[in-house]
């Protein structure tokens, strides 16, 4: 317990050192094509450090689309993303964690091992990792194989790696899918330290996800109403 | 341990689980190269003759075999999206790949090579020879088919896919493993200047292809 309150102590001491920077997030009149059709235009928001911003709208509406778009992995067909406030020679993804619809989890190796690979893989002390693993409740399960692991163990243990390694933004799509109540707390306990440390976190989400005051933005409202 | 290493040490131990692929190379390997004296007759001379050139075939589609689960695994199951989220340029990181590929895949059937070439009745003084033309040849395979796998993976499309893009260009690596390799076996030709242009192909390969498969991804975003 020592040790993990050790990591925890470091982890809000970096968080803190983000603070300083007022970090911002913008997005202007953003526009994303995909398979030649227009999925949404004209998304605009700004999210600052300690904010959260809750991505709504129906199914297809480009939530997803949206936080891939954020995150570098889709390119902009319109509009501007803008940054500031972090480190200045690193893009929005980089300095983002993106939790998705896949985990990202290789079933032959441990629940540690997958950790410990995204750890190293992203520069992260090792250290954060059994930390990490207590914080979303798998410490239990640190040697099974990840084959064995249910969905909602499965998506603990991508949750995880936004503990495991510190990083200001966070892009959750569906962060509260398959998980169950206790696990449902425990992420929204997580968010809120990552907000009160000075993060941002934008999560896709259909329902509320535990953070108290998170904006929301709804996207393709227009084209619902005009349907 | 640096984030390259980590790539390549999971990937590693990856291919070596079962079902990893690994073995499935070798033993894919074992089996083309023991079907050939049942295909060509117990003909000895003929065997030694086109022995290098039937352990080069092998060696090319074996290592092939796998090849089109090196990125579309990642892609899959979301890593690939991780992988490209960092400071670490993508090319670094399918280089690391490739690497991973051809220790787990390749290395194995260099190895394993001398022990076929018994069944070719190659000399024995030929073993070694053509045990490091594989060596210095088959990584310009594995980068080629780096190029392919990336390409199979941005165009969404499979496995067969790879095979037809990436055995055309395998052709000058085939042309002067095999020359080097024969060039020990029956001479005149020296062996110095085609196994120097099969390293230099794997040399140029191992630069270009990181490039290439890295832009095929990126292009393939959507």
């Amino acid at each position: 317990m020592v040790h993990t309150g050790g990591a925890m102590r470091r982890r809000m001491d970096h968080m803190r050192g983000w603070r300083a920077q007022l970090m911002r997030l913008t997005s202007d009149n953003l526009a994303c094509r995909r398979g030649g059709r227009m999925v949404f235009t004209g998304v605009s928001f700004a999210v600052a450090a300690g904010e959260a911003l809750l991505v709504t709208g129906r199914n297809g509406a480009g939530k997803s689309t949206l936080l891939r778009l954020l995150a570098g992995l889709l390119p902009v067909a319109a509009g501007r993303v803008g940054w500031d406030g972090g480190a200045p020679d690193q893009s929005v993804g980089e300095q983002a964690h993106y939790v998705g619809h896949l985990d990202a989890l290789k079933p032959g190796l441990s629940v540690r091992d997958n950790l410990a690979f995204w750890t190293a893989w992203n520069g992260a002390q090792a250290e954060g990792i059994d930390a990490a693993l207590a914080a979303l409740a798998l410490d239990g399960l640190a040697d099974l194989p990840a084959a064995y692991l249910s969905a909602g163990q499965r998506r603990r243990l991508a949750l995880a790696r936004l503990v495991a390694v510190h990083r200001p933004i966070w892009l959750l799509d569906e962060p509260t899918a398959a998980l169950d109540v206790t696990a449902q707390a425990a992420l929204a306990q997580l968010m809120r330290d990552h907000l009160a440390g000075g993060g941002l976190i934008i999560a896709a989400t259909h329902g509320p996800i535990g953070i108290d005051g998170a904006r929301e933005l709804r996207i393709g409202a227009t084209i619902g109403a005009a349907a | 341990m640096s984030a390259l290493a980590a790539l390549y040490w999971r990937d590693l131990r990856l291919a070596v689980r079962a079902g990893g692929g690994a073995a499935i190379a070798a033993l894919f390997f074992l089996i083309v190269v023991a079907l050939v004296p049942f295909a060509v007759g117990p003909d000895l001379a003929l065997l030694s003759r086109i022995g290098p050139a039937i352990l080069w075939l092998g060696a090319l589609l074996a290592s092939l075999l796998t090849l089109d689960r090196l990125i579309a695994v990642d892609a899959e199951d979301g890593s690939l999206d991780l992988l490209m989220m960092t400071p670490m340029p993508l090319e670094a990181a399918l280089a690391a790949k490739a690497l991973a590929h051809w220790t787990s895949t390749c290395l194995p059937l260099v190895i394993l090579s001398p022990v076929l070439a018994l069944l070719l009745n190659v000399e024995f003084s030929a073993m070694p020879a053509i045990a490091l033309t594989l060596a210095a040849g088959t990584p310009a395979l594995t980068f080629i088919g780096l190029i392919g796998a990336a390409l199979s993976v941005a165009l969404r499309r499979g496995g067969v896919l790879l095979a037809v893009l990436v055995l055309p260009f395998t052709i000058p690596v085939l042309i002067f493993g095999v020359a080097a390799a024969n060039a020990v076996i029956v001479g005149p030709a020296p062996f110095g200047p085609p196994f120097t242009i099969l390293c230099a192909l794997s040399l140029a390969s191992a630069v270009i292809a990181p490039v290439a498969a890295a832009a095929a991804i990126r292009h393939g975003l959507e």
